[in-house]
């Protein structure tokens, strides 16, 4: 199920921009690894760029090699959508299908890329709802539309869309940022769940998330305004949070950044 | 200063009365009655009227515009003298807005009466159901079945042309058009949108009828029609599309579905109230056009059912055609159809409405 990223000498562009470069990382399979650090220091961008999502945005496009076990994500002859279909994604703003009901929208990406039996959709989408903690609260309601729901419930919603077509990798772009701190518990459970079959990939601003739910961190940062973010460094989360080995680290975790 | 305000405040509760006039409030103000407003306009229409009566005026327009004038002046005289120089300011921009509403309704209104009340006066069952065939010009009877026919021929035959063609030139400027190409396009959609009516039919004249050497017919008519629809479906698309959310072609993409899938299944889709709003307005702007249908459809008396052979009708028309013949008969069967296009439009709307209502993104629990 769950695959090993790859990434070396990994440089990401905004038209002549030049958002992030350089950076070289591994992603371990069924952990948990959290991007930290300070706002546009493109932790986002380069989550992004791991499904091939960052050349949807005009201008967008990367340089350097992203290596999902053996593939190369972007080496010649590779389809972005089939990428996508491996890679999966939740973003920051919980976004259900307006027009879908709660059903519809669980199935969304098993519709839209093939046929399926009703009683083999009605199985897939229990099985995603359950798996993203969000069955109980909706078995009852499944024909509503997901907008219905509350942020957080809706947040799930989208979680259980990105599972259920079984993504090899789950990256999650500050899945918890719109939402209470309930909300936020039951996500991070979630996660705690999610990354025995998954691997998973999270950007967050909250270092306590960080600490709690990955089993490595990333810390991401940029030298001034205007210069492309990089990548300072990865380690085991519990090494990152007591005894960093990069000084900057250690300033932004314990608040003495900038 | 906390010991003042503890003694304001007993002794506002003590003594309210005095302590507000020895010691105005500052949050209070004095204000107008609430019916001052509606007291104010009956006043000044009374005045306005009686202006009018005494200078002898004949027109009930120049009543209307004193007594405006009036109710302008007297409630922002009066709201400065009693509640200061913002709120006089407030009550003005109040009475002139509706003012221009007013004016604004009157023609609407005005049009709307007139046209009922001339043309009800033959609009019946056979006026629906027969075409002038055989009928004087000069004599009562007749009706506009052949025009209906022309009309929704036409009119479907222009919508099957440019909905299409529109709908998927918004889908491209919004969804793939970048650069060169898509500058160009947008520019000359713009361009489109101000082609007045008859260039567009003197357009089709020359290439269809004189080039090509087709005879008249309302699928001539159509494509002039289709023309001056495009643009507008165009427009009234792009901006629909638009509106729907990036997330959710980034969620949709996210999942691993293509492109045009995400078009079809939840772009269009989340817009389609939008979109079909505006190729309703479209159909009801190219239903009441008449100058390409004289130029390309030429008229008929009879019923012709087939739109690609032979002279049609069409509505707008039949409503200059009838007038122009210059007879009481023929005013009030112009009157008829011009309610019957009236209704036809406004149907059009509802339907519309209808549509993007039922359409809209459902948010309920």
């Amino acid at each position: 199920m769950a695959k090993r990223i790859d990434v070396s000498g990994l440089t990401a562009y905004y038209g002549s921009h030049k958002a992030i470069e350089d950076i070289s990382m591994t992603v371990e399979p069924r952990s948990a690894t959290a991007f930290i650090g300070p706002s546009g220091c493109g932790k986002s961008t380069f989550l992004r760029t791991l499904n091939r999502m960052h050349e949807v945005t005009p201008g967008g496009r990367v340089e350097g090699k992203v290596m999902l076990d053996n593939e190369n994500l972007y080496g010649s002859g590779v389809d972005p959508v089939s990428v996508r279909r491996t890679i999966g994604m939740v973003f920051q703003r919980p976004n259900p299908f307006p027009t879908m009901s709660i059903f519809d929208n669980v199935a969304a990406g098993l519709r839209l890329n093939g046929s399926y039996r009703k009683s083999e959709l009605n199985d897939i989408v229990e099985k995603s709802l359950k798996g993203a903690n969000l069955w109980n609260e909706v078995k009852d309601r499944l024909n509503k539309p997901g907008s219905g729901l509350s942020g957080g419930q809706q947040q799930r919603l989208c979680i259980a869309r990105a599972i259920a077509v079984e993504p090899q990798v789950l990256l999650m772009d500050e899945p918890c940022s719109a939402l209470d701190p309930i909300s936020t518990l039951a996500i991070e459970d979630l996660i705690g769940e999610l990354k025995e079959r998954f691997t998973i990939v999270i950007v967050t601003h909250n270092m306590q998330q960080a600490a709690r739910v990955s089993d490595h961190t990333a810390f991401f940062n940029l030298a001034a305004v205007g210069q492309p973010g990089r990548l300072i460094e990865i380690d085991e989360t519990e090494r990152i949070f007591s005894n960093p080995s990069v000084q900057a680290t250690e300033d932004y975790i314990s608040g003495r950044f900038g | 200063m906390n010991d003042i305000m503890v003694d304001k405040t007993t002794d506002l509760a003590s003594a309210p009365q005095t302590s507000t006039l020895r010691q105005p409030s500052t949050l209070r103000q004095p204000r107008l009655p609430a019916w001052a407003p509606i007291g104010l306009v009956a006043l000044s229409i009374l005045l306005g009227c009686g202006i009018g009566v005494a200078a002898g005026l004949d027109s009930k327009i120049q009543w209307g515009l004193i007594s405006a004038v009036l109710l302008v002046a007297i409630t922002f005289a009066l709201t400065a003298q009693v509640e200061g120089r913002r709120q006089a300011k407030d009550r003005l921009a109040t009475s002139l807005v509706w003012i221009c509403f007013l004016l604004a309704i009157v023609p609407l209104a005005s049009l709307m009466y007139g046209t009922i009340d001339r043309g009800s006066k033959v609009l019946d069952g056979a006026f629906l159901s027969h075409s002038m065939n055989g009928v004087l010009t000069t004599q009562p009877g007749g009706g506009i079945y052949h025009a209906i026919i022309g009309t929704l021929e036409q009119v479907g035959i222009a919508t099957l042309i440019a909905a299409p063609i529109g709908l998927l030139t918004a889908v491209y400027l919004v969804e793939y058009g970048r650069g060169k190409l898509a500058k160009a396009v947008t520019f000359f959609v713009d361009v489109m949108t101000g082609i007045p009516s008859i260039v567009a039919g003197l357009f089709i004249l020359s290439l269809w009828i004189i080039i090509l050497d087709f005879d008249y017919s309302g699928f001539a008519g159509a494509m002039a029609l289709a023309i001056l629809m495009m643009p507008v479906v165009v427009r009234s698309t792009e901006e629909m599309l638009k509106l729907v959310p990036n997330e959710l072609r980034e969620a949709s993409l996210a999942l691993g579905v293509p492109k045009w899938r995400t078009i079809l299944k939840v772009v269009l889709p989340t817009a389609i109230g939008g979109i079909t709003t505006g190729v309703m307005l479209a159909i009801a702007r190219i239903a009441g056009e008449t100058a390409p249908i004289v130029l390309l459809v030429f008229g008929e008396k009879v019923i012709n059912n087939n739109p690609f052979e032979g002279a049609q009708s069409s509505l707008p028309f039949y409503i200059y055609e009838q007038w122009s013949l210059g007879n009481e008969a023929s005013y009030d069967r112009a009157w008829a159809a011009a309610l019957v296009l009236i209704a036809f439009v406004m149907i059009l709307n509802l339907v519309a409405r209808g549509i993007a209502r039922w359409k809209a993104p459902k948010t309920g629990r």
